[in-house]
């Protein structure tokens, strides 16, 4: 079967089982899982001298911080009878997946619940709520 | 002071702190004015010569780069909205980002209470060459950023930081074959970058938001009125506790700040533009009557020329050097692609904001009160909001101090980077540095206008000296690099990827 299922992971106890999930779904059907990290950054932010001149050395820790502390955990999960790629990339956390899903060929993308409260959800919406209403595929969000 | 006629030691002591401060400060300031403003008579007026030095380097510039001015912004916007930005550099210090620190530490009281000085020096009509200076400013700024990046420094811990201390240093030397003409550039630069921060980047801004907050509360009945130093504590507490406490929230709230309270500030400036709409065509007949004509009270056409020219590179500080030091961290191959997002520094710094500033003053008639002379910097434009929007001078003494404040955090990074450069990254060195930055706000804060001006011009003015010998020297290599640069993005060598994030 051609294309991917696409995971977002971060290290929370929803997305080890939106992983799990994931992983079966990618073995059942023989595809590749794609795991995706994203490091929240916006490029329009404000930054002060000192952040700009730290900012490149600081997204190198940001980024190897991701791979040790999320992705090399989900690998664990997923095991070695799946075929898995892991990314961790900075952006907007429901754009960058939907793009990145585009980009790898993704029919499905899987998300963990984030949990947040009611208030904040209803005042800065939710990732999975606004991956759902961007997603160009179907989105599965696992309690 | 001698109404009671009592004896010398009595009268200093009746001297508040603050008299004594610019007591001592005062010949200094007139000093130091008189060697960098070296001016000579010009159509009866007095003409500075580092005022014709700056605005000649950005005429120059215009030229010798085939009008960028005119030319680059629409590609400047492209690159700012992450057109050409790589989706795998997500994460570093995008063109965006570069520029809202350069303009949030350019945008600051230059272009409120420097305006008003130069309406009231200049008449309506510096207005004009304001922007005049804006629009050649652009490519001095284009030369100097682009500068900035070819040379910046990656250390071994991964930071990354430019500025004129070292294209002078290394460019200098790699066209002229002389070391040591670039090192002594770079020197003289560096010395005046923290004369600079410690003059316009620090006391003139302290002294104009405490000039705003003595006006908001009462004015010459403020109780803080001979208490100015203590403003000035209050200021320099909060700085020391960003710059060398390390507390960020403080630079935090300011970055996000400063934004808001240039969108509120053009807004109002609308809103007084909007309430006076019939008084505009008079309003410009003046800005234009004054610019080219010969009111013998602001010194004609030559009078309104130099106060615009001067408050405008103070202004927008193009030709000075420091905007390179904050372009200087943008992640990019193509050091051209940072020059052309500097140029739209000057367009957003003088062209829009300090015209808004001009023609509220103008518009509302502000300057024609007998007391504006005497008002002067802030306090002026101030009056100016106030014949519309009564309430707004507590809101511009927010944005006065949120500007200063964020003004005052970048040039301590300018001057900390200028003690870096001479004392080789010492963290002793730049630490001696902020804390003397600090007392300094306690002393702008204390003195009144004159002096603190004086010092302040005439600092920020001083580091133009070596930045432009060394802009002339690789005047073609700057050339090149902005037309390669080009030429690869006319031919699809440089493609566009799509915005990042």
């Amino acid at each position: 079967m051609p294309g991917t299922v696409l995971v977002g992971v971060d290290n929370g106890d929803a997305s080890k089982r939106a992983v799990e999930f994931a992983r079966d779904r990618a073995k059942a059907l023989g595809v590749t899982l794609v795991l995706v990290h994203v490091i929240p950054w916006s490029p329009y932010s404000f930054s002060t001298p000192e952040e700009n001149e730290m900012r490149s050395a600081r997204r190198k820790s940001e980024l190897a911080a991701a791979e040790e502390q999320v992705l090399e955990p989900a690998r664990t999960i997923v095991g070695d009878e799946v075929e898995c790629v892991a990314i961790a990339r900075h952006g907007d956390r429901a754009e960058l997946l939907n793009a990145l899903a585009r980009e790898h060929d993704s029919f499905h993308i899987l998300v963990g619940r984030t949990g947040e409260s009611r208030m904040k959800t209803k005042l800065f919406g939710s990732v999975p709520g606004q991956l759902i209403q961007i997603a160009d595929v179907p989105v599965t969000v696992v309690p | 002071m001698s109404a009671g006629g009592g004896s010398t030691v009595e009268v200093i002591l009746a001297q508040s702190i603050d008299e004594r401060i610019e007591d001592a400060l005062s010949p200094v300031s007139s000093f130091i004015e008189g060697i960098v403003f070296y001016a000579v008579p010009v159509a009866g007026v007095d003409l500075p010569l580092i005022v014709l030095w700056l605005v000649s380097a950005g005429a120059f510039f215009t030229y010798h780069l085939g009008f960028m001015n005119l030319r680059g912004p629409k590609h400047a916007l492209e690159l700012v909205r992450g057109q050409y930005s790589r989706p795998e550099d997500a994460g570093e210090v995008t063109h965006f980002q570069a520029l809202a620190t350069a303009v949030s530490g350019t945008v600051g009281l230059g272009n409120i209470a420097g305006v008003a000085v130069a309406i009231t020096l200049g008449g309506p009509g510096a207005t004009v060459w304001m922007i005049v200076a804006g629009f050649l400013g652009m490519s001095a700024k284009m030369a100097e950023c682009t500068l900035g990046v070819k040379y910046r420094r990656t250390r071994p811990d991964g930071s990354v930081s430019g500025g004129p201390m070292y294209y002078l240093e290394k460019g200098v030397a790699e066209v002229t074959g002389r070391v040591r003409a670039g090192k002594f550039l770079a020197i003289f630069f560096s010395i005046s970058a923290i004369g600079g921060a410690i003059g316009g980047g620090n006391m003139f801004q302290a002294n104009q938001a405490t000039a705003q907050i003595i006006a908001v509360t009462g004015g010459a009945d403020s109780p803080l009125t001979d208490l100015r130093w203590i403003v000035g504590l209050v200021f320099a507490v909060a700085v020391g506790a960003v710059i060398i406490g390390g507390i960020k929230s403080i630079a935090k709230v300011t970055e996000k700040l400063v934004p808001l309270m240039a969108g509120i500030y053009l807004l109002a400036a609308v809103v007084v533009i909007a309430a006076n709409l019939p008084a505009v065509p008079a309003a410009f007949g003046e800005i234009f009557s004054g610019a080219f004509g010969a009111d013998s009270v602001t010194g004609g056409i030559i009078g309104a020329l130099i106060v615009g020219f001067q408050r405008a590179a103070f202004s927008n500080e193009a030709g000075i050097g420091s905007a390179a030091i904050a372009h200087s961290a943008v992640k990019t191959s193509h050091p051209s692609s940072e020059g052309h997002v500097a140029l739209l520094e000057p367009f957003l710094d003088t062209i829009v904001v300090c015209t808004a500033t001009a023609l509220i003053i103008v518009i509302s008639g502000a300057y024609l009160d007998p007391a504006a002379g005497e008002l002067g910097g802030v306090a002026l434009t101030s009056a100016a909001f106030a014949t519309v929007i009564p309430w707004f001078p507590n809101v511009l003494a927010i944005a006065v101090v949120a500007f200063a404040f964020s003004t005052m955090l970048t040039w301590s990074y300018y001057g900390m980077k200028a003690t870096g450069y001479l004392f080789n990254d010492s963290p002793s060195a730049e630490t001696a540095f902020k804390v003397i930055f600090c007392v300094f706000v306690v002393i702008g804060a204390s003195l009144s206008l004159g002096p603190v001006i004086g010092i302040s011009d005439s600092m920020i003015f001083m580091m133009a000296i070596p930045n432009v010998i060394g802009l002339y020297i690789m005047a073609n290599m700057i050339k090149r690099e902005v037309h390669g640069y080009r030429a690869d993005i006319a031919s699809g060598a440089i493609e566009k990827v799509g915005p990042i994030g």
